[in-house]
Formats: structure tokens, sequence, C-alpha cells
């Protein structure tokens, strides 16, 4: 008797959940920017929960240096989220391939974003794409206005006036002149060798050529910058070898050191915390009126689990994240991090604007590393941090550095060999 | 019935502990073991035999990251036997002085960090060390040693020593709460004995105290062995899984980890993982029966 009540309250329940599941469906956001947790909350899930009754989303980040290991045994044991928040290239790429992301040429919102912005989340011919771009991020350089004023100095323009300035900065003694470490060794490569990189290797030019194997790491245009590199250490804090990237962080938004070589995500924490008035400035160029490229590089998108339950409603998710309006929402929440969508977002951060102009006064390129060429062992990014964070240290000198990574990249990739 | 029969009380007392440590432990590594045979080709996994070992240690790139990985592990090993154990069996005998007073507070104070986060202990000895924001360089300029002040953290030189220093500071509690419970256990009447015979001080240490604990100390050996091969808490938290700078602070556990996870856009590799982590398993394997068939059989054990 009582076997058969627990029996039958059991199934009562099931059928219970089951028909609240089907009202409420609750999709889960994989991703590693827990830096925007709140804005994600407070902001953009608010903005699709109200229009979309029905479909609950929850954002659930991991640390950024462990997202895609997370990610990967989640999806091996099945427990991944509905949305799964994209790379560019390979990393996503091997996720469509393994079957773990789903197609999504076919959605609707897919129109709004031109072929360039689609590349990073393509097959290599382009046949499927899998997932919906959200947002490019620009390197530069993000300097203190008012230490600028008071040492006397003009944003720099060209190389040799970068290191005027840091010279300035060095004789004055007040500020640091550049705030970087290379203790976690990513910055080194990321904004340092692929920041000031492109106005080397002249940006698409250079990069596509090296993925063609009509250039190599052993090119000047692809040492030179380590040459810059090497000059950089000069200019940094005391025992900047164990500077870590939140070190240099609070040390430039405090206040004790003049520039920043950034990256355009750093805008929304930097708005919040630095009390004085910042700039932004371009990487620097060899000669005044040289051409001028910039990393303006596809950085985030969002794709969908194949394995989810919830398609249909991810799907809505999805064409939403598509949308003009999640391009106007994610641009004014997260300054910094720029539409791929080709409607005209307004922005008002006047940092994020000082950024996005560089598109329309250089030529944009992505990081050299990312597509196709970080295939193989050893892993050509991995590499360009270590060499990187070696040149400023001086533990390297630049051309050993560059024949390094050829010679590792040369070992695997065939057009190099 | 009454001749064969079983004695079921044992089975049921040992079944749970072996069906967990099955469950979580023995299953686990024979599937390691088993993985490291194989491979991955277009999504389907291949039998491969011995070829990711061939690879680990016959590809010039992959030999070099695994033995400077095992070097750095012996490193790690020998500060840990040379600074920790013997802090930790000196300290293990001043408590036991019988004149010393507050020994309880002293000793809880020495073991608190074995309880800590490997996160906290990695967090706390950055800051400690930070050159921006650390109070070593502030309390070194204090004593007027400001110049001997490094950035020991992010020199290739020094960042594994350091890290090891800081293991040492946090599992030195261990060594001496076991040498602290051996000697405890030495009845009285031998030291006594010896009194009559004119042993005292440092020398009953040395002639009596110091026999009598060895059986603990090659235990601690084997435990600091065990641990620091498996370490990588301690250097995920604290320099990355790089490893850095320049992969001097790179042990196994970290190769491991970077291999077989992945890193950045480096897509992770559980075959060749498997194959570092058996090998991680053969080399503790290896010391482990070293000690218990060279060295445990050949002590002297002594019965009061």
């Amino acid at each position: 008797m009582s076997i058969k009540k627990l029996g039958a309250t059991l199934l009562a329940t099931t059928i219970l959940t089951g028909a609240a599941s089907a009202q409420e469906v609750t999709l889960t956001i994989e991703s590693w920017r827990n830096d925007d947790l709140l804005l994600w909350q407070d902001v953009i899930i608010p903005a699709f929960e109200a229009e979309n009754p029905g479909i609950n989303i929850e954002f659930t980040p991991s640390a950024p240096a462990e997202y895609n290991a997370v990610l990967n045994s989640k999806l091996d044991a099945g427990s991944a989220g509905d949305l799964i928040t994209c790379r560019p290239f390979d990393a996503s790429l091997a996720l469509y391939d393994s079957g773990n992301l789903a197609d999504l040429s076919d959605l609707d919102a897919m129109e709004n974003f031109s072929s360039v912005a689609q590349s990073a989340w393509q097959t290599d011919d382009g046949s499927a794409t899998f997932c919906v771009p959200m947002a490019s991020v620009i390197h530069g350089f993000i300097y203190n206005a008012d230490a600028f004023e008071e040492v006397g100095v003009e944003v720099p323009t060209t190389v040799d006036e970068f290191f005027a300035v840091l010279d300035a900065f060095e004789e004055d003694g007040g500020y640091i002149p550049l705030a970087m470490g290379t203790n976690d060794q990513w910055e080194a490569a990321t904004m340092g060798y692929n920041n000031i990189g492109p106005n080397y290797w002249r940006g698409e030019e250079g990069r596509l050529a090296l993925i063609a194997g009509e250039q190599s790491l052993t090119d000047e245009a692809w040492v030179a910058p380590y040459r810059q590199l090497a000059r950089w250490g000069a200019y940094m804090g005391r025992g900047f070898e164990a500077q870590t990237y939140p070190d240099s962080q609070n040390l430039f938004t405090l206040g004790r050191a003049a520039i920043y070589p950034a990256g355009s995500w750093e805008i929304t924490g930097f708005n919040g915390l630095a009390e004085f008035e910042m700039g932004a400035f371009r990487p620097p160029v060899q000669n005044a009126g040289d051409d001028c490229f910039i990393s303006d590089h596809t950085d985030i998108a969002i794709g969908m689990n194949a394995a989810t339950e919830n398609a249909e409603e991810a799907r809505i998710f999805l064409e939403w994240v598509g949308s003009e309006e999640f391009a106007t929402i994610y641009a004014n929440a997260l300054p910094g991090f720029f539409s791929l969508s080709s409607f005209d977002v307004p922005m008002e951060d006047p940092l994020a604007q000082e950024f996005v102009s560089w598109r329309g006064e250089c030529e944009s390129s992505i990081r050299s590393t990312y597509q196709i060429l970080s295939r193989g062992t050893p892993n050509l990014e991995n590499d360009t941090w270590n060499a990187s964070a070696q040149v400023i240290r001086g533990a390297e000198t630049p051309e050993d550095a560059g024949a390094r990574l050829q010679e590792g990249l040369a070992s695997w990739y065939e057009p190099q060999q | 019935m009454g001749n064969s029969r079983i004695k079921w009380h044992i089975i049921v007392f040992l079944a749970p502990a072996v069906l967990v440590y099955t469950a979580i432990m023995i299953i686990p590594l024979f599937n390691t073991l088993r993985l490291s045979l194989f491979t991955e080709v277009d999504q389907e996994r291949i039998y491969v035999g011995l070829q990711n070992f061939r690879t680990l240690f016959g590809d010039e790139r992959w030999s070099a990251s695994f033995w400077n990985a095992l070097g750095n592990n012996f490193w790690f090993f020998i500060i840990h036997m040379l600074v920790q154990n013997p802090i930790g069996i000196l300290l293990a005998a001043i408590l036991s002085h019988p004149s010393l007073r507050f020994a309880a507070v002293y000793r809880t104070a020495i073991f608190i960090p074995t309880i800590l986060s490997f996160v906290i202990v990695g967090f706390a000895w950055k800051l400690i060390l930070s050159p921006i924001w650390g109070i070593a360089p502030d309390m070194m300029d204090a004593v007027g040693l400001g110049s001997l002040y490094q950035p020991w953290l992010g020199l290739e030189e020094t960042s594994l020593t350091t890290l090891a220093l800081i293991s040492v500071w946090q599992f030195v509690g261990i060594p001496m709460m076991l040498i602290y419970a051996a000697l405890l256990t030495i009845p009285d009447e031998i030291l006594e004995a010896g009194e009559c015979d004119g042993v005292t001080g440092l020398a009953a240490f040395w002639k009596i105290k110091l026999p009598l604990i060895l059986p603990s100390i090659g235990i601690i050996s084997i435990l600091t062995f065990v641990g620091n091969f498996n370490a990588f808490d301690l250097i995920y938290a604290a320099q990355g899984a790089l490893a850095g700078p320049n992969f001097s602070t790179d042990i196994l556990g970290t190769f491991m980890y970077r291999t077989f996870f992945g890193f950045q856009l480096q897509l992770g590799d559980p075959y060749m993982g498997s194959a570092i982590a058996s090998a991680m398993f053969a080399i503790i394997l290896i010391g482990v029966c070293i000690y218990l068939f060279g060295i445990q059989t050949r002590m002297r054990r002594y019965q009061f």
C-alpha cells in the first residue's frame, strides 16, 4: 500500500515538473567572461526575458584561463550548458567538428554579419557557421591624460615619439612609464607583440602570407616587433618579472603608471576605477605618414550545444543575439567590446569611441597566431607568449625568438616547411 | 556447513572501503593506463600501442618538456627533503622538550598552514613577495637589505626554489607532527637508563631518540616523495598552467594538465596526457618500491 502510494506520488511529481518545464525553459550559458556576470544578470538577460516570457537565461561563467578545459570536460560528460560562448577559430572549430556545436548557418540573424565577422566561426571552406558573432576587441594603448599634461608630452604617433614619451616619464620619475609585467606571459604576446606587430607585417597582408607560407617568422617584419618589445623592459616598473596582469591594471588605475598597453576590453573596468582622465592612442607607426594597421580581433561569439534539449528556445535567443537591439545593449553595457554586426551602433563612451574610430583610419587585422597556425604542437600561440615574455625580460634576443618560433611552426605546418 | 564457514563479517566490513576505493581510484587508474595506448584520428579512437610513449620520449620537443618537468620535480623534492624534513624533526625535538612552555600554541601555529588551501597559500605568498604591493621589499628595506630584494617568483633562476620553499612553509607541520608523535612514544625508562649511563642532552637525541624515530622519518620521506611528484596545485595557483617564467617551474603535474586539458589555443590531448600520467605513475611506483624493498625491510625496529 504505502509503496504504491509512494510510487504514485513520485509519478505525480515527475509529471508536474515535466509540465512546469514545458512552460518555463531555462537556458544555461557557458562563458569565460566572469567579469561580465553583473551586466548579464542586470541588463542583458532581463531585456531578453521581458520580450520572451517562458525562457529563463542563466549565465554561468568560469575563469578565463580554465574555460576551454572546463568546457571540454563538461561537453564530454554531457553536463555543458545549452549555449556556449565561442572562442575564435580552432577551439570552436574543433567543437563543431566533434559534433558539440550545432550548425547555425540557417539562422536569419546571420545576415547581419559580414563574412569577415563570421570567418572566425566557420569551417575552413566557409560552408557552415556555428556561432553568432558577438564582439571584437581592438588593441592600442590607454594613457593617463593628467600625467601626460603634467609631464608635458604629446600623444605619440611614431615609434620614435613613443620612446621619447617613455623617456620623458623615466626622467620625470613620478610615474612608471609602462604598466606591464611578464609574470602571466599572455600580456606580453597579446598586448605587446600582437598589438604593435600589425604595423610591421602590414596587417592582413602579412598574416595571410604567413599562413600561405610566403613569409616566415624570421623575416624582418616578424622579428622587428620583438626588437621593439626588447626595449620595453627598461620602462616597466621595478620587479616587472613578477608583476601580474591584475598588478598592471591596478598600477595604472591607481595613477602610478603613465601608459598601459591595452585591449579595449579594459575600458569598462578602468572607467569604474580610474580617477584621472584617460585617453587612448593606437600602436605607433615606424615613420610619420605610414599606413597604420590595428588588431581588431574577432574575440567572442555564441553558439548552441548540439546536445541541448531546448534547441528551439536556444535558437530564439541566438536570433536575438544577432539583432540590433542586442548589439546596442552589448556595445554600451560593455564599452570596449565592439559589435561585429553591420548595424551602425551608437556608443556613448568616449574611450570606446576613440578605439573604434581607428577602424576608419587604419586597416584592421586579427591576431596573427589565431587562425590555423596554432593547430599543431608546439602551439604557436603558447610559444609566442613565452617568446614575448622572454624577449621583454632580456632572456632571449629577438632574432633567437623568431628563429625558435619558426622552427617550431615548420616542424608541423607544411606550407612553412 | 560448519567447516567451510565463510567469514562474512570480514567481507562486510571491507566492502565499503574496497568498493569506494575501486570506484574512485583503481578503475580510473587502469583506465588512464589504458587510455595512454590510444590516440584519436578523425574523431575515432584507435589503438596505437606504445606510440604515445615513443613520442613522449623520442620526439625532441616532447622529451625536452618531459625531462625539464622531471628535473624540476626532483629539485622540488630535494628542497623538501633538505629543508622541510630536517626542520620538521628539529621542531618536533624542541616541542617534545619537557621544559618548553606554550608548546601547544607553537604546535598549532606551525601546523595551521597545512590546512590552508593551496590557492590561499599561493595568493598570499604572491602578495607578500610582490614587487609592487608586497611587504617583502618594504621589510627588507627597513633592515637595510632592500638592495637584495628580487622579484623571485618572476626570475627563471629563483622561481622554482621560491615555490618549493613556500610549499615547505605550508607543509612543515606534517613531519613535525609525525615525529612529535613518534618521540612521545619513546618510554621514559629508556631515556632514564641512558641517563644512568651518562647519555644526556644532544647525545641522547642522536644516540637514542633518532634511531627510534627512523621508521617515522622513512614514512615521511616516502610521503614527501609521493606528494611532490603528484604536486600541481601550488604551481598552478601561483604561476598558471604555463608554469613560467620560461617553464622554469613546470613540473610533471602542470605538464600533464596542459597536455591533457589543453591551454588557450592548444587543444587538449587526453591520450598524450594519459601517457604523461602513466609515466608519473611509473616514477612514483618505482620510488615507492625502492623504499619498500630497499630501505624499509632493512630498517631495524625496536620493541619496548
